[in-house]
């Protein structure tokens, strides 16, 4: 029997490396996979919490947020085509364009 | 219906709104376009477009507009009167406007004398009709509903205003039938008479202000009338700026009584007098406070001193305009608020002596500048001030039912004086400087005939108008209580040195040799029969006006008191109509004097007016070269005298000089320091941050979901550190 913090744990070095990857990388499909690793960071935390408390309402809430990943992930693949046709790259400091 | 024909009493101010509307119309669609085309201008779709009067110089055509005096109207024999304009076909639309002002007006007298006439027919005591019109403001405790009033008082100035005024009408149409805005003219005549008897038949001090500022309005657009003329136009803004200044103080003057009596309706505050001033809520320093400053308001309305300075300027006004506004009716409407507010005026003696002394200072005061003038308008000008300040007189002793009689005997004969001096002058194609007149008696025989009248009625002969009423008023300024011997020696005086004035002009215009230039001379012809016929009308009103009033001394029975007598005396009026009647003057009068110093004063007053008249005529007549050696003997009297006392002059250093500094002061340092400085500042201020905040907004998306995370860290961060500190 593993400890939970070990789960939680990994949950929170998941989500870190996420993180870290949103901020620091360039490249938009990194950007996009580092969400996705979030998003499983915090789904290792539900199905071990639903798990140690002996709560389905976790599992359950895992399946949500898969599926809405996948939405996410679909919908932002999408847009980074959109964008490559537009603007030729894929690179996030050169869209610039939200500036006032 | 239960009422008859006072049902109806809304008409009397109806009819002639109905008239401002139809003239306004045929003014706009049909005169403006008319005048706009003849001067060679483009018509425009759009209206309120005034530049007019700007279009013959820009375009260098020589179409004379109306009232450009000068150069033109010299060489244009036939400018008559203050209307010169060269000849042209006269439109349709004229003869529709010369028929439909004065029908509406006196349409508007035949409802009046109507309604006068029902309401005499019911008891003295019942005497105040009050018909509701619909509700006007409904604000808290503010209840104000449009309703008119008619009583023994407003019934008298609303004959007088309507009968006089469609007078005048029916003179006007052939005063100004040389005049181009002719249209315009009678919108604002009508107008007039609208907010006229909107004044005096209001049944609350708010809708008599409405009137008051209405007749305020017209007044100011009829003096500037020919608005092209520098002098009208300054003339029509000093007489606005002056009466706003009396406004100011009837403003005042209501916030006041409504919050004493929680009313402005005359019928409810004039009941609650006798109970307020019981309980001690209507002290005499508050009766004191209100009523000076509604007499703040009559001097201005009625040019009292010290704001009387507009009225001879207002001369610059078409005649007719003089006559109906500026000495027969507007002016008297102090004289009628002073009347209607008379139950406060007597609870405040201080007031009543301030009226009193104004009034009788005003009327020896402006006495004096008539002696020197030579335009023939502005010694009527003066004597209407000087007039008005003998109502003011007669008001501030006590004697309100002599004031009304003096208030309509005056609207007779100086409304023909005026009347009768426009006749003069478009007999002699605007010229209005009596120097240049003389031996005109042949060429105007029906205008001096009338004017004659007049000026024996404003003299104060026996058996015409003026005698009553001044008399009347000279002997209430001795006997009654608010008087004293020393008002009647200035009163006295100042109708000694009217007399003396309006001979010296019927003198110099009438008789003796002709001073006129031979041009004009030529031209010099009667007017036309809808001018005589007003004047002869007036004329015999102006003698026999004054016969409701024979003071029981003289044998009458003074009918014009006693139908005054519910309104002034309501006491004496309640309690016994003979105890009233009896006592010839009302309940002023405590003491009763012996009938022969009444009769003595009399001829005194009398014999004083026949040393005026004599003096006048040993001056004007016999040694016509006598006036210039005394000018001559005292140049300085003379000048200052000539000059109207200095007082324009000495108002503009005194009050308009610092007024206007101090304006500029406020506006160098307060509007542009400190307004400005506020509301730039702010801008500026947030200028400047949105600056300094505007570069967080980078547009790199790295960095947004960097603040994101710094933000989501910072919550949770504080949610932890919530729960360990629990």
């Amino acid at each position: 029997m593993i400890a939970p913090s070990a789960y939680l744990l990994l949950s929170a070095i998941l989500f870190g490396i996420g993180v870290v990857g949103v901020v620091a990388r360039k490249n938009i499909l990194i950007i996009l996979m580092s969400v996705e690793l979030m998003l499983n960071g915090v789904n290792v935390a539900f199905v071990a919490a639903g798990s140690y408390l002996g709560d389905t309402a976790g599992g359950v809430f895992a399946f949500m947020v898969m599926t809405v990943a996948a939405a996410e992930a679909a919908v932002g693949l999408a847009l980074l085509i959109a964008l490559y046709r537009l603007k030729e790259t894929i690179d996030i400091t050169e869209l610039k364009v939200l500036k006032w | 219906m239960v009422n008859g024909i006072l049902d109806y009493l809304w008409l009397v101010p109806a009819l002639p709104l109905l008239g401002v509307v139809l003239n306004g119309a045929i003014a706009l669609f049909a005169e403006r376009p008319f005048l706009l085309r003849e001067a060679g201008l483009p018509v425009p779709g759009g209206l309120g477009h005034g530049d007019a009067s700007h279009g013959p110089s820009a375009h260098g055509t020589s179409v004379p507009l109306s009232g450009q005096h000068g150069a033109s109207s010299a060489a244009d024999s036939h400018g008559h009167g203050d209307s010169h304009g060269g000849h042209h076909e006269t439109p349709a639309y004229r003869k529709l406007v010369a028929f439909l002002a004065p029908a509406v007006v006196g349409a508007s007298f035949v409802v009046a004398l109507l309604c006068v006439l029902s309401l005499a027919s019911r008891p003295a005591d019942g005497r105040t009709f009050v018909q509701i019109l619909f509700p006007w403001i409904q604000a808290g405790s503010l209840l104000v509903p449009a309703a008119l009033q008619l009583d023994a008082l407003s019934s008298v100035m609303a004959l007088v205003v309507t009968g006089v005024g469609f007078l005048i009408h029916v003179y006007s149409v052939g005063y100004m039938s040389h005049e181009r805005a002719f249209a315009r003219y009678f919108v604002c005549l009508n107008l007039f008479m609208f907010a006229m008897l909107t004044l005096v038949l209001a049944n609350n001090y708010l809708l008599m202000f409405v009137g008051w500022e209405g007749v305020g309005l017209c007044s100011y657009l009829l003096i500037g009338f020919w608005y092209e003329k520098q002098s009208a136009s300054d003339a029509g803004k000093k007489a606005f700026v002056a009466n706003r200044i009396g406004d100011f103080g009837v403003l005042l003057a209501m916030f006041l009584v409504f919050w004493t009596f929680g009313s402005l309706s005359f019928t409810e505050v004039f009941a609650k007098v006798p109970l307020l001033r019981e309980s001690g809520v209507l002290t005499t320093g508050l009766a004191t406070a209100i009523t000076l400053l509604l007499f703040l308001g009559a001097t201005g309305k009625s040019a009292q001193i010290p704001l009387y300075v507009w009225l001879p300027d207002a001369m610059e006004g078409p005649t007719p305009v003089s006559a109906l506004i500026h000495a027969a009716t507007m002016v008297t409407a102090g004289v009628y608020m002073v009347a209607r507010s008379s139950a406060l005026f007597l609870l405040a003696p201080d007031t009543m002596m301030v009226v009193a002394v104004i009034g009788a200072v005003t009327a020896i005061f402006s006495a004096t500048i008539g002696i020197c003038q030579t335009d023939i308008k502005r010694v009527l000008a003066y004597s209407t001030v000087s007039q008005l300040g003998y109502m003011f007189l007669a008001c501030g002793v006590g004697a309100f039912t002599a004031a009304i009689f003096h208030l309509m005997t005056h609207s007779f004969f100086k409304a023909l004086l005026f009347l009768g001096s426009g006749s003069v002058i478009h007999a002699l194609s605007g010229e209005q400087d009596m120097r240049k007149m003389g031996g005109l008696k042949k060429y105007v025989p029906v205008t001096f005939a009338t004017m004659f009248v007049a000026t024996l009625a404003i003299t104060g002969i026996p058996g015409l108008s003026g005698f009553f009423s001044k008399d009347e008023i000279l002997w209430q300024t001795f006997s009654a209580s608010h008087g004293s011997p020393v008002l009647w020696v200035v009163a006295a005086l100042a109708a000694g040195i009217t007399a003396f004035y309006m001979f010296r002009l019927v003198f110099l215009t009438f008789f003796g040799k002709s001073r006129m230039d031979p041009e004009v001379e030529k031209h010099a012809h009667e007017s036309p029969w809808t001018m005589t016929v007003p004047l002869s009308i007036l004329a015999i009103l102006s003698v026999a006006g004054g016969w409701i009033g024979i003071p029981a001394v003289l044998g009458g029975s003074n009918l014009f008191e006693h139908w005054l007598a519910p309104v002034f005396h309501p006491v004496a009026a309640a309690g016994a109509h003979g105890a009233a009647a009896a006592g010839a003057h009302g309940a002023s009068v405590p003491v009763h004097h012996p009938a022969a110093l009444e009769l003595g004063l009399m001829a005194l007053s009398v014999g004083i007016a026949l040393c005026g008249i004599g003096l006048a005529y040993f001056l004007y007549r016999v040694r016509t070269g006598k006036p210039a050696e005394i000018a001559k003997a005292w140049p300085t009297l003379y000048d200052v005298v000539y000059h109207k006392y200095y007082i324009d002059e000495f108002y503009e250093w005194a009050v308009i000089r610092r007024i206007v500094n101090g304006s500029i002061g406020l506006w160098q340092m307060f509007d542009a320091l400190f307004i400005d400085g506020i509301v730039n500042g702010v801008a500026d201020l947030v200028r400047s941050a949105g600056g300094r905040v505007r570069r967080l907004q980078g547009g790199v998306v790295g960095g947004y979901a960097f603040s994101l995370l710094a933000g989501a860290v910072l919550l949770v961060g504080y949610i932890l550190y919530r729960s360990v500190v629990q």
